[in-house]
């Protein structure tokens, strides 16, 4: 295998800006997904009849087709019906919609999972209905889809990787323009793999740290 | 004779097509404990719920010390709800106890218990956290304070929610098969603590399968059949022979399945 290893070294602060911009469209479009999809979730809950028929439909929408397709439309087709964002802003805006079609199934699910009991139990002890959400909904439903939010994280963090076809610098197009360059394809793609998994790796450790630290309550030996 | 401290009247309640409450009439005495019998489907714990607020009856009234709990009606029929703040008013003389205890899985039991002193009655976090322990004192778990509701016992998760409910000074208390959910040896101590209540003079409405307790601690038995008050009298009456046939009925059925697990 020929391969410049200097010619490699000068790319180094390409790859390690292109890090950053990953990380950067995933955590703030994992938060944006996370919020707009617990507001879907909750809207969908409490909201009118037609609130959660209307928002019913934009999750089948968005779960049904490949977020590839949906980054397209935004990005290509957004400008005809006067929607002109750079690249990062599309993903981020396109990562969110997409992202929160799952996150509020997850908290629908989450809502659910909660015992009425414990509902009725607050109402009979005088907690207003706001109270009984803020102070028994949202702590028990976050500690049951806590898991689920994780895997949605790991997923949300490989999808970024799609952003690359509206040229969005981060790993995977910079990685893979390297890789033209130096026509080191299989390297280059093997390269990029390692990438998402060392992120995975570390996103499911921080995870499994953060879960063990909310579900104390529940399995600390006594 | 004082006031009573829950007045029910023409009571109704149906699911779907079901009607399972069906023109209750009934008065609960202030200071004693008043316990509704009755075979599953009759309508007991249906008609707890109702007076917790838990089920909004279809038609029929509810008043706790005189005062309407979540609907009035005028003769017409013509019901109307109260709103919220007026029903968590009346509702704040009732505390409930549940089947499955209900206690909240995040919280410990000193929190379960301060919760609502804090956010409902807005007490400041010692006073509220000072005012539950007391409680929990009283029903000798103090040492369990600081346990999240899997690290105790069926019987102790009672006991809190219990002292939850009487963290918050009810006037009135309702326990919906309270022990049901206990093995035979932690029974015993949840009824303790009803029983010290009873002695206590808490006005209590106990929806309970443990009949020898219902007719020791019950200053009136409520035996409900179908939806129905079939009778509402003292214990000596209702279990004194000649009984009603279908308590007998009852009671016989109660004696084939402790037989039944003899065999």
């Amino acid at each position: 295998m020929r391969f410049d290893y200097a010619l490699v070294a000068s790319k180094i602060p390409e790859i390690f800006h292109a890090l950053g911009v990953t990380l950067f469209v995933w955590i703030v479009g994992l938060v944006g997904a996370t919020m707009l999809g617990f507001l879907v979730a909750v809207a969908r809950r409490f909201g009118p009849r037609w609130l959660d028929l209307a928002l019913g439909a934009y999750v089948e929408l968005f779960r049904g087709t490949p977020f590839l397709i949906q980054l397209f439309l935004l990005y290509f087709g957004g400008p005809y019906v006067g929607l002109s964002l750079d690249p990062i802003p599309a993903g981020l805006l396109g990562l969110s919609v997409y992202g929160a079609a799952y996150f509020s199934e997850i908290f629908r699910a989450g809502f659910e999972a909660v015992p009425s009991g414990h509902v009725e139990a607050g109402e009979c002890v005088g907690l207003t209905r706001a109270q009984i959400v803020r102070r028994i909904l949202l702590p028990e439903m976050t500690m049951l889809v806590f898991p689920a939010c994780v895997n949605m994280a790991v997923v949300l963090l490989k999808e970024t990787a799609v952003m690359s076809v509206i040229t969005v610098p981060e790993l995977t197009l910079t990685i893979s323009a390297i890789g033209t360059e130096f026509y080191a394809f299989v390297e280059s793609l093997f390269l990029l793999a390692l990438f998402y998994w060392g992120l995975v790796e570390i996103c499911g450790w921080l995870g499994r740290l953060a879960e063990a630290r909310l579900s104390r309550f529940r399995f600390a030996a006594a | 004779m004082s006031e009573p401290a829950i007045v029910v009247r023409r009571l109704s309640k149906r699911f779907g097509q079901t009607e399972v409450l069906h023109d209750i009439d009934l008065d609960v005495a202030p200071g004693e404990a008043t316990c509704v019998i009755g075979p599953s489907g009759s309508g007991k714990s249906t008609l707890l719920r109702c007076m917790a607020f838990l089920e909004e009856a279809n038609s029929g009234t509810i008043d706790v010390y005189g005062k309407p709990l979540g609907f009035t009606e005028e003769a017409s029929g013509k019901r109307t709800r109260l709103p919220a703040a007026r029903i968590r008013e009346v509702r704040s003389q009732i505390g409930m106890v549940f089947q499955q205890f209900n206690l909240w899985p995040h919280m410990t039991a000193l929190g379960n218990v301060s919760e609502a002193l804090k956010t409902a009655r807005r007490l400041s976090s010692a006073e509220s956290e000072e005012r539950a322990m007391a409680q929990l004192r009283k029903i000798g778990l103090e040492n369990r304070a600081g346990h999240y509701p899997t690290q105790l016992s069926g019987g102790q998760q009672q006991r809190v929610a219990i002292a939850r409910a009487l963290a918050l000074e009810p006037k009135i208390m309702l326990f919906d098969e309270a022990t049901a959910s206990l093995d035979p040896e932690l029974t015993g101590e949840v009824l303790n603590v009803m029983r010290a209540l009873a002695d206590d003079g808490m006005t209590m409405v106990i929806v309970t399968h443990e009949i020898g307790f219902a007719a020791s601690i019950g200053k009136k038995i409520v035996f409900l059949d179908k939806g129905r008050v079939l009778i509402a009298s003292p214990p000596q009456e209702v279990f004194r022979k000649p009984r009603h046939p279908r308590i007998d009925q009852f009671l016989d059925t109660y004696l084939d399945r402790g037989a039944a697990m003899l065999i």
